[in-house]
C-alpha cells in the first residue's frame, strides 16, 4: 500500500521541478519566438563566411568583411537575377557579403511590418513606391546619402516618375526598374473587325471598342470590346491617365489637397470610365473574373494592363497573337506608372551603410539595369539605358518605354482604400444607379479624408 | 482486519515542504501540478495575447514604429464613427441571423434524412462531409467561378429564360451567396452533431407517441426537438460564435466588396491591421468583436436553454 504513494511523491516531485525549469525558459523566449521569419529557401547561393561586422569610424573600406542583408519580394526572376548579381558584387567587393531573403508578396508587407519592430530588419529594403509614405511616416527609413545619390542627379537622370520617392525634400529610395500601362489589344479580334490600327484617341478607343464587342442572342457578352475592372488596372488609369489628358490635375504641389474637382475635367474623366460600361457597354466587371484573365482567354479585345504582364503571358498565353500601344491620348498624353525601389531603413550605419551603398549603386548601374530588363521584363528606370534603340524599338517593350516621358506615379497614402474609394464610387453608379456627379463628388471628399489624416498625424510629430 | 488496515492507510501523512499533509492533500497536489501543465500553456498562449490586445486598443501603433502612445478610447471613437465600421458590424449579425438558423435546419434536414437510412449509411455520411474537410479558400474560388457573371448558374438561368443575376457583383445577393457558401461547407459538421443526437433519443417515445396517435410532424415537434434541445444550444452557441468570426469566404470570394455589403468585422481587422497598419484600431476593433460574442453567447445560454422534460 505504501509503494505507489511513495512513487507518486517521487513523480509529483519530479513534474514539479520539470516545472519550474520550463517556466524559466517560457518567460525569457517570449520575445523572441513568435517574429522568427522563415525565409525561402532562396539565399542558398549568397552564402558567405558570418563575419562579425565591426561598426566602423571611418568610412573607407577596410579590411573586415561586412555582411548586408537585402530583403526582396518572391518573384521567381527577381530572385535568380538578384543572386546572380550578389555573385558579381561580391567578386568586384571582396570585402562586402550580400545575403538575400525574400518573402510570398501576398504576405511581404505584414511580414516587413512584423519582422522590423522585433529587430530583425535588412541593411537594403525592396519596397513598393506605394508604401514609402507609411514607411517614411513611422521613422523606418533613411534619405539616400547624398553623396552616392545626389537629388540633382536623379532627377536628370531618371525618368520623372521617380519623384514618387522623394519625401520631405529628400529621396528615400531608388529603382532599378519601373513599369507602366498600355494598351493590349487582341490582334486577331482587331483583324477580325477589319481595324487596322489600335485607337490613339479617347474617340477612337470608343470607336474600336464597340467595333469589336460581340453580344450573344441573349445580349450575354461573348467578346468585351474593352474590359473593364475598375478595381484592376483601372483606377490607375483614371488617376494618372485619364485626369491629366483631360487638362486636370491630382495632387497639390505639398500632396495634400485633392484636385480632382478643381475643374470639369476630373468629372470628365471618370464619366469617360464609366461610360464604357453604362453607355457603350463594351465590357463590364466579373467578366470571366476580371481583365487580364478575360484578356488572356481571347475575350476582351483591348485592356489597359501594364509590363508587368509580360512574363505571364509569355507563360500563360503563348500563342496569344496580340500587340501593345501607348495608351489613347486626349488633350496631352500621361501614362500611369509604379515601381519597386531599394530604400535603407534607418538604424543601418558605419560599415554596413557603406557597404549598402555600394550595393545600391551597383543595383542602379546601367548594366544591371540592362539585365534587369532582359531576365525580368521591367521597364529601366535610367533615360539612358531606356532610349537605347534596342529597347525602345522592341515590339512589345517599345510601346511601355516611349511612354515613360510622360508618365506619374500618384503618391499614394493608402493604395488599397484609395482603390476601394474608386471602385466603391463605380459601383454606386453602375448598381444603386446615384447620378454620376453625385458620386465622383463623395469620391473626391473621402479620397480627400484619407490625406487629411495623413497629413493631420504627420503635422503632430 | 480489513477496516483496521483502511484506518491505517488513511491516516498516513506525508511531508511536503515541511508541512505535514494528509493523503487526500497529496493526491491534489498531484493532480493540480499535472494540471498546471496545460494551464500554463492555455494562459501564455492564448490570455496574455488577449491581455496584450487589450493593451494595445488602448494607444496608438503603426507596427513599424516603437512607440505606442497611449490615447484612451480614441480607437473605440473613431471606429463607431467610421460607416465602414457600422456597416460590417450590421453585416456581421445578419451573417449570424440568417446563418445559424440556416445552417442548423439543412443539417437537421439531412441529418433527419440519413437516420432512416439503412443501406449505405457510411458512403453517404462521408459524401456530406467532405465539404468540410476541404478548403475554404478553394470552395470559396469554385463557388466564385460559378456565380460568375457569364458562369454556369448565369447560362443556366438564361436557358431556363430567366434574367441573369449579379450574384456576386450585386450589393443585395452578395452576402446571401456567401452565406450559402458557408452553410455548404458546414452541412457535415452539423449533420453528424445532430445524428450523433438523433441516435441519444430511446425509440420508446417514438413508439409510445405513435400509440397515442402523434403523427410524423407531431413527433418530431414533441418528441425530437425537444429532446435535441442540448444538441441545438450547442450548434447554437458554436455556430454563433463562428459566424461573427466569419472571415475566409468573404476574403476569397468578395474581399468585401460590392460596396461593403459582405464586409465582416474580421475582415475589417485584418484590413485595419495589415493594409492600414493601426494595430490600435485594429485591437479596438477585436475588443468590440470580443464584447459582442461574450454578449450573445450569454443570451444564448438564457434564452436558448430549457429543461428537458421528459
Amino acid at each position: 500500500m505504501n509503494q505507489p504513494l511513495r512513487q507518486g511523491k517521487k513523480l509529483s516531485l519530479v513534474l514539479a521541478a520539470i516545472l519550474a525549469v520550463l517556466t524559466a525558459c517560457g518567460g525569457g523566449n517570449n520575445g523572441g519566438s513568435n517574429a522568427s521569419p522563415s525565409p525561402s529557401p532562396s539565399s542558398s547561393a549568397a552564402a558567405s563566411p558570418q563575419a562579425s561586422a565591426k561598426e566602423e569610424a571611418s568610412p573607407s573600406a577596410s579590411a573586415e568583411k561586412v555582411t548586408i542583408e537585402y530583403w526582396q519580394y518572391e518573384f521567381p526572376a527577381k530572385v535568380e537575377l538578384i543572386n546572380e548579381l550578389i555573385q558579381e558584387f561580391q567578386t568586384l567587393h571582396p570585402h562586402i557579403a550580400v545575403k538575400q531573403t525574400n518573402f510570398p508578396y501576398d504576405q511581404y508587407s505584414q511580414k516587413v511590418a512584423t519582422l522590423v519592430p522585433a529587430g530583425k530588419g535588412p541593411d537594403i529594403i525592396n519596397l513598393y513606391y506605394g508604401w514609402l509614405p507609411q514607411y517614411v511616416a513611422s521613422g523606418y527609413l533613411q534619405p539616400l546619402p547624398e553623396d552616392a545619390f545626389p537629388p540633382a542627379q536623379i532627377e536628370s537622370d531618371y525618368y520623372p516618375l521617380v519623384s514618387a520617392a522623394k519625401l520631405d525634400g529628400a529621396y528615400y529610395a531608388i529603382p532599378t526598374a519601373v513599369r507602366t500601362l498600355a494598351l493590349f489589344y487582341n490582334k486577331d479580334l482587331f483583324a477580325k473587325a477589319q481595324i487596322a490600327q489600335p485607337p490613339a484617341t479617347w474617340e477612337e478607343l470608343v470607336e474600336s471598342a464597340k467595333k469589336l464587342t460581340e453580344k450573344d442572342a441573349k445580349g450575354q457578352f461573348v467578346i468585351e470590346g474593352f474590359a473593364w475592372e475598375p478595381g484592376s488596372q483601372l483606377h490607375h488609369w483614371f488617376r494618372d491617365g485619364l485626369l491629366p489628358q483631360a487638362g486636370g490635375q491630382d495632387l497639390s504641389e505639398d500632396r495634400r489637397k485633392v484636385l480632382w474637382d478643381e475643374s470639369p475635367a476630373g468629372l470628365e474623366a471618370f464619366r469617360y470610365l464609366l461610360d464604357f460600361a453604362i453607355t457603350h457597354k463594351t465590357g463590364i466587371n466579373g467578366f470571366y473574373n476580371d481583365d487580364s484573365n478575360a484578356f488572356k482567354t481571347g475575350h476582351a479585345a483591348i485592356n489597359v494592363d501594364g509590363s508587368f504582364r509580360l512574363g505571364s503571358f509569355k507563360k500563360d498565353a503563348p500563342d496569344l497573337n496580340y500587340g501593345i500601344a501607348p495608351l489613347p491620348a486626349y488633350k496631352s498624353q500621361s501614362a500611369p506608372a509604379s515601381f519597386w525601389a531599394n530604400a535603407i531603413p534607418k538604424n543601418v550605419q558605419g560599415a554596413k551603410l557603406e557597404a549598402a551603398k555600394e550595393f545600391l549603386k551597383f543595383l542602379t548601374s546601367k548594366e544591371v539595369q540592362e539585365k534587369w530588363v532582359e531576365k525580368v521584363g521591367e521597364l529601366p528606370a535610367q533615360k539612358a539605358v531606356g532610349s537605347q534603340d534596342k529597347y525602345a524599338g522592341d515590339e512589345k517593350l517599345g510601346p511601355f518605354i516611349k511612354q515613360l516621358d510622360y508618365s506619374k506615379a500618384h503618391f499614394f497614402i493608402d493604395e488599397n482604400q484609395e482603390r476601394s474609394l474608386i471602385v466603391n464610387a463605380t459601383n454606386e453608379v453602375l448598381l444603386n444607379n446615384v447620378p454620376v456627379e453625385q458620386a465622383f463628388k463623395d469620391l473626391v471628399a473621402k479620397t480627400q479624408k484619407i490625406y487629411d489624416d495623413y497629413w493631420a498625424k504627420q503635422d503632430k510629430k | 482486519m480489513i477496516a483496521q488496515a483502511i484506518r491505517l492507510t488513511a491516516r498516513k501523512s506525508r511531508e511536503l515542504l515541511g508541512i505535514r499533509l494528509s493523503y487526500r492533500t497529496q493526491r491534489y497536489v498531484f493532480i493540480y501540478l499535472v494540471l498546471a501543465f496545460p494551464l500554463l500553456y492555455f494562459l501564455g498562449t492564448r490570455l496574455l495575447p488577449i491581455l496584450y490586445a487589450f493593451n494595445v486598443s488602448v494607444r496608438e501603433w503603426d507596427l513599424l514604429s516603437q512607440e505606442k502612445p497611449y490615447v484612451g478610447f480614441a480607437n473605440f471613437t473613431a471606429l463607431f464613427e467610421d460607416e465602414v465600421f457600422r456597416k460590417s458590424i450590421v453585416n456581421t449579425l445578419i451573417y449570424v441571423a440568417v446563418g445559424v438558423p440556416g445552417q442548423l435546419a439543412v443539417g437537421l434536414a439531412v441529418a433527419l434524412l440519413l437516420h432512416n437510412v439503412r443501406r449505405f449509411r457510411g458512403l453517404f455520411r462521408t459524401i456530406y462531409f467532405i465539404p468540410y474537410v476541404t478548403s475554404a479558400v478553394a470552395v470559396s474560388w469554385v463557388f466564385r467561378w460559378i456565380l460568375m457573371r457569364n458562369g454556369w448558374l448565369n447560362e443556366t438561368l438564361l436557358g431556363l429564360g430567366l434574367e441573369p443575376q449579379l450574384f456576386l457583383q450585386s450589393p443585395r445577393q452578395a452576402i446571401y451567396l456567401v452565406i450559402l457558401t458557408i452553410i455548404w461547407q458546414s452541412i457535415g459538421f452539423q449533420m453528424l452533431v445532430f445524428l450523433t443526437g438523433l441516435e441519444g433519443v430511446p425509440r420508446m417515445y417514438y413508439d409510445a407517441a405513435a400509440i397515442d396517435g402523434a403523427g410524423p410532424w407531431r413527433r418530431f415537434r414533441h418528441v425530437t426537438l425537444p429532446l435535441l434541445n442540448p444538441v441545438i444550444v450547442f450548434s447554437v452557441v458554436i455556430g454563433a460564435i463562428s459566424y461573427l468570426q466569419t472571415f475566409g469566404q468573404v476574403l476569397s470570394m468578395t474581399n468585401g466588396e460590392p460596396l461593403n455589403s459582405t464586409r465582416t468585422i474580421v475582415l475589417h481587422v485584418y484590413a485595419l491591421a495589415f493594409q492600414r497598419f493601426q494595430m490600435g484600431s485594429a485591437a479596438a476593433a477585436t475588443v468590440i468583436l470580443f464584447v459582442m460574442i461574450l454578449a450573445l453567447t450569454l443570451l444564448q445560454f438564457k434564452l436558448v436553454r430549457r429543461k428537458v422534460e421528459y
